[in-house]
């Protein structure tokens, strides 16, 4: 029983929590964005592992670490492309098309892949991002060895969520892409573009998902595996809904589930033995489930969610 | 600018031509992908069509491959006539493997012709009450039936690791994770001596048609429909929408739970965690492009089936990545997506002048 | 017509736009003065709101041109299919439907679009004291920093018209603006429309009712089948003549049938439906409808009809209370056992509630009685026997249609209207409940409607008749009730009641107070 609650009082596993956590934060901060603006982006969990290919593969091809971060998001931003295409001015079902993107991108990565190493065993491998040295907060104790784990990728992750809070409280354009969930005729009758600005909000949205597959490959770890991805993207769909679709929830729901998820391994190590290890690797999605279910009556849906909408139809 | 005016009628040839050419668009963008990667295209695509249906046996494989992805594809096609986002075909699957191969690998022994239906009753049952949990929670709770199903595929799959690990696991399988096998009382006869089809093929053509008819002839087709089209107008007029929509759950995921004991029951002859290389997924894909009709679910299942044989059988001669079929199965949805905007719509050209 | 000084602001000339084989708008002038007000009139699909979708720039014109005033005061071309041109050009327009989005708050929704997207802040210091001059200036007092879906319609409507000032517009539409108001609220937005046109705006008014394009408009623009019909200064005119442009023939004169009515068949006593803090709830509502005899509900929309609809439908269940239908009890919601019970359900909005797009004409025809046993055999659809019985009821209720398996969206709001009647009326109802049966009908649909509800009421059915057109009610209803914030007033003989009263009950005065 102590050992169960020690655990809580561990560096090690916050650290850990913050590293299962953060690609997930950007996950959902992707999803919110695009669902805030009225499309639901089923294709994240292909664009997750596009942008974990892609992103390595270029540092692997000899870019820096940072470009690998670019080359993630602009692939991201590619399949958000062709997403916001088929679902904002075609008006194609978002579920299904969202869907299509995910078997279009794994499959593309997975060929791709197959493209580049015809006949690897063991998936090579690059220098990651280097632990964070921060100074002075590096040295407290228990901050630090916290610290100490994380990567400049994970800040990259806290700063995104300032930023797309910031956007979409305090600039013109946040209160068009909530607008534009919401109802896009009002926006449209003030003279902006809905397809512009709806097709924008899933490229920059689908750029974000992607960040979240690459920060597996170039920070977590240093290789590529097939089926890493594993759902991740989909409990990022499930964890929107429980974040309301606001930045600052999104974080603490990501991080809520990152502890819970490093928790159930620690656990797992503990209770080995006893329990097969696939009760506490189901938990993750089960709490998933639970989330959602929990908040669903309650949740405030963007009012124009998966409404197509045509220009002059009234 | 081109304006997309609605169609009164959609003539059913030219639903059966978007499917086709959106076949054919896929293919077309999968070349772009080989010449990429360097592969040739024209023996990559020779070696393809042979293999799915370059000989009887190759026809054979590919109608073996076909059998599951018609009862996922039905499965999908019930569920999205009736707006219900069943994207867990993969998990009712296996569900209902992990069913058949409870019942038939020991647990009763009885004559096939017990034994048989009571397989295929218990997987289509636990397939069916795997769907009704999501149905149940979307209808309870509001909780979007996509996320939960999507993850309840993963929940499932790591459930039948464990019972393969644990209590099901085979002791003769030499350390392997596996099933029991199954009694030969418990498996579907084989169609041709020699080949791997078997009559599972024959149950899916059967229930094809089946659905074909309950949706189109009878009250509960009818209801189906309704709540499908337009749940509020149905529940305004009366109608059972809870009960429709439980019912389609309850056809929806009994399919893919057929699915998953016609290929342990028919195929495997046990199961494995790797049974389905997603064939509830590519069940969406064979719904979309047979734009939702049980019958047009056939013919879809085996195009799909042959780009996956045929891409298998490929790769073999010439060591291009036989992930290429995901590719073209992929594209080949997002076409028929696109495509079908032909049959709802009539594009009309629109001159774009100052007026 | 004497020549008018005021500067031109705005002229169409020879607009023409054609769907398919449907001309919407053929070749239509229009010429619009700083700080007139005209009247756009006309009947349901005559044309106006195609007209002001061209000129908002939703619509592209196949013919024509569009010119509109600089600040100079010069006629420049205006570019079609552009809302950005239109609104760069001082055109603003107040939807019917508001285009507002309800997550922002007032403020927001007018300053949107109006800030270059990528500027870091929105620059709220001198667009707030702009909205606040512009709230003095115009008396269009609303709240600006809660989110306008927490705002009456009213309060709605208010911050559309200030969104369309504060872009300084020099000529504004206003779509219909009175059908969501009460009479009093009407008069109030006139006086501010009337304000704002001293200034110099040119306001352009669509609206079909002819009472308030009388009072307010000094020149009324009327649109048949596409058609410009007249132009000609209000003062002099009538509503008879108008009325008579508008349809193009004489209005036939309706009369009232004398009811003779018997025992209720619907009976509310101290009825609640919703929970506290919902708009659209019911609170200890008392009612009676009796065989023979309709009942209207008069009250602005959102007042409680929505839940008495809901109640009566079946869709919703009493929280507290007696309901009786038809001497039975009801305490569930349970739309098939109100269909059971002998009531029919026009529901307001047809396309939602009342009909399946994708279904055929006769699929919708037999939508609530498809179990019963001259639809089906043994689970099985008796297809022939449907199609029969649909093909007659569109002859007998004379639905323009291509035959009975043709998909029902293809149909015009007025034939639909006719498949959900049939469908209603063919079942014989006790109690037949209809929710803005005419809503968005042209003229001679809305009469054949009434013609059907009046004949139904003559074999002895009970006709509850929820609508926010008052011409309407005092032309169908025996008694009329009044609903405001969930309270539902005691049903008065329609003859001794007038518009004003009603209108006063409307705004949640009592028939006592009012009268």
């Amino acid at each position: 029983m102590w050992a169960a609650l020690d655990i809580l009082l561990q560096a090690n596993f916050w650290a850990a929590a913050i590293r299962i956590g953060t690609p997930l934060i950007f996950g959902v901060l992707g999803a919110l964005l695009c669902e805030r603006a009225g499309v639901l982006n089923l294709g994240i969990e292909g664009i997750f592992v596009a942008g974990a290919m892609s992103g390595w593969l270029a540092v692997y091809l000899g870019a820096p670490l940072w470009g690998g971060v670019a080359v993630a998001a602009l692939t991201g931003a590619g399949f958000g492309l062709l997403h916001g295409l088929l679902t904002v001015p075609l008006g194609l079902s978002q579920h299904v098309t969202g869907i299509g993107i995910t078997l279009l991108a794994t499959s593309v990565t997975y060929f791709g892949y197959r493209v580049a190493f015809p006949n690897v065993s063991t998936p090579p491998r690059i220098e990651a991002f280097p632990p964070l040295d921060v100074p002075v907060l590096g040295d407290l104790p228990f901050i630090g060895p916290i610290l100490a784990q994380q990567s400049a990728f994970t800040v990259l992750a806290f700063v995104c969520v300032g930023l797309v809070a910031f956007v979409l409280a305090r600039t013109p354009l946040g209160l068009a892409l909530r607008a534009v969930g919401d109802n896009p005729e009002a926006v449209e009758a003030q003279g902006l573009s809905v397809v512009m600005l709806r097709i924008g909000a899933v490229m920059a949205g689908s750029a974000l998902m992607a960040l979240g597959g690459a920060f597996l490959t170039l920070s977590a770890f240093n290789a590529f595996y097939f089926g890493m991805i594993n759902g991740r993207g989909w409990v990022c769909i499930a964890l929107t809904v429980f974040a309301s679709w606001r930045p600052g929830k999104a974080l603490a729901g990501a991080l809520l589930f990152g502890a819970l998820d490093a928790y159930q391994l620690r656990i797992q190590t503990i209770a080995g033995g006893t329990v097969p290890s696939q009760v506490f690797l189901m938990l993750p999605y089960i709490f998933s489930i639970a989330a959602l279910v929990l908040v669903a009556r309650r949740a405030d849906y963007p009012r124009a969610l998966m409404k197509p909408y045509f220009k002059g139809l009234r | 600018m081109i304006r997309f005016v609605p169609r009164e009628r959609t003539p059913a040839w030219l639903t059966a031509a978007v499917s086709v050419g959106a076949a054919f668009a896929a293919l077309m963008l999968t070349a772009v992908a080989l010449a990429i990667s360097g592969a040739p295209i024209f023996a990559a695509f020779a070696l393809m069509a042979e293999g799915a249906a370059g000989s009887g046996f190759a026809l054979a494989e590919t109608l073996t491959r076909a059998t599951p992805l018609i009862f996922t594809g039905l499965a999908a096609a019930v569920a999205f006539r009736a707006r219900l986002w069943n994207i867990g075909a993969e998990g009712q699957l296996y569900a209902g493997a992990l069913a058949a191969v409870a019942i038939g690998s020991g647990a009763i022994a009885a004559p096939p012709a017990v034994l048989v239906p009571l397989v295929l009753l218990g997987a289509a049952l636990a397939g069916a009450a795997l769907l009704l949990v999501p149905v149940l929670f979307k209808m309870r709770f509001g909780a979007d039936e996509v996320v939960v199903t999507l993850l309840t595929n993963f929940i499932v799959l790591l459930f039948v690791q464990m019972m393969l690990e644990g209590p099901m696991k085979d002791d003769m399988a030499l350390g392997w994770p596996q099933s029991s096998p199954m009694l030969d009382e418990a498996t579907l006869p084989k169609l041709v001596e020699g080949l791997r089809l078997h009559a599972g093929l024959v149950l899916a053509l059967v229930v094809a048609v089946v659905l074909h008819v309950v949706l189109s002839r009878t009250v509960w087709g009818f209801r189906i429909r309704a709540v499908g089209e337009n749940a509020r107008a149905a529940r305004y007029a009366g109608l059972p929408v809870g009960l429709a929509m439980a019912l389609v759950g309850a056809i929806s995921g009994g399919l893919a739970g057929l699915a998953g004991a016609s290929e342990v029951a028919g195929l495997k002859g046990y199961l494995t965690s790797d049974l389905s290389p997603g064939f509830g997924y590519a069940g969406i894909v064979v719904a979309t492009l047979a734009n939702l009709s049980p019958l047009g679910v056939v013919p879809a299942a085996i195009f799909v089936a042959g780009v996956f044989v045929g891409a298998d059988s490929m790769s073999r001669a010439i060591g291009v990545s036989s992930y290429l079929a995901d590719l073209v199965v992929a594209l080949a949805l997002l076409s028929v997506l696109v495509g079908g905007l032909l049959t709802r719509f009539r594009l009309v050209l629109v001159r774009r002048e100052a007026a | 017509m004497e020549h008018d000084h005021r500067p031109l602001v705005l002229s169409l000339s020879g607009i023409t736009k054609r769907f398919g084989p449907l001309t919407a708008n053929d070749a239509i002038d229009l010429d619009v003065r700083a700080g007139e007000i005209v009247a756009l009139l006309g009947e349901n699909g005559a044309g106006k709101t195609t007209l002001m979708s061209i000129l908002f720039g939703h619509y592209v014109a196949d013919e024509g041109s569009i010119h509109v005033a600089d600040a100079q005061g010069l006629l420049a071309p205006l570019p079609g299919g552009s809302a950005q041109a239109a609104l760069k050009a001082g055109i603003g327009m107040v939807h019917q439907h508001f285009a507002l989005a309800e997550n922002l708050t007032g403020f927001e929704n007018i300053v949107l679009g109006t800030v270059p997207l990528w500027r870091l802040g929105l620059h709220s210091r001198t667009a707030r004291a702009k909205v606040e001059r512009l709230i003095d200036e115009s008396g269009l007092q609303t709240d600006l920093d809660v989110p306008v879906g927490r705002l009456s319609v009213g309060e709605q409507q208010r911050v559309e018209i200030i969104k369309a000032l504060y872009r300084d517009v020099r000529v504004l539409i206003l779509d219909e603006p009175t059908a969501v108001l009460t009479p009093q609220e009407a008069e109030g937005l006139f006086a501010t429309v009337r304000l704002l046109a001293a200034r110099g705006l040119a306001v352009i008014f669509i609206s079909h009712k002819l009472h308030e394009v009388l009072a307010l408009c000094e020149r009324v623009v009327v649109l048949r089948a596409g058609a410009k019909v007249a132009d000609r200064p209000s003062a002099g005119t009538d509503r008879a003549s108008l009325a008579e442009l508008m349809v193009g023939r004489p209005m036939p004169v309706r009369q009232r049938a004398a009811s003779t009515p018997g025992n209720a068949v619907l009976r509310l006593v101290d009825v609640d439906v919703g929970r506290s803090g919902e708009r659209d709830r019911l609170q200890r509502a008392s009612l009676e409808v009796r065989e023979g005899e309709i009942v209207g509900i008069a009250g602005v929309s959102g007042n409680g009809q929505g839940a008495l609809a809901a109640l009566v439908a079946g869709l919703a269940a009493p929280v507290a209370g007696t309901v009786e239908i038809a001497w039975q009890k009801v305490r569930g919601a349970d739309p098939a056992g109100r269909i059971a019970a002998g009531v029919g359900r026009i529901p307001e909005d047809r396309h939602r509630d009342g009909t399946i797009g994708a279904l055929s004409v006769a699929e919708n025809f037999v939508l609530e009685t498809v179990a019963a046993h001259q639809n089906q055999r043994g689970g099985f659809l008796r297809r022939a026997a449907i199609r029969a019985r649909a093909k007659a009821a569109i002859r007998a209720y004379d639905v323009r249609c291509p035959g009975p398996d043709a998909a029902i969206r293809a149909l015009s709001g007025g034939n639909m209207q006719k498949v959900v009647l049939a469908r209603v009326l063919e079942s014989g109802p006790r109690l037949i409940l209809a929710h803005q049966p005419t809503r968005g009908l042209d003229i001679g649909a809305t009469i054949d409607v009434h013609r059907r509800l009046l004949a139904a009421k003559a074999r002895g059915a009970g006709v509850l008749l929820i609508s926010e057109d008052l011409d309407e009610l005092f032309a169908l209803a025996d008694r009329i009730a009044v609903m405001h914030a969930g309270e539902v007033s005691d049903a008065l003989d329609a003859a001794t009641l007038d518009v004003r009263t009603v209108g006063l009950m409307m705004a949640g005065h009592r028939a006592g107070e009012a009268a």
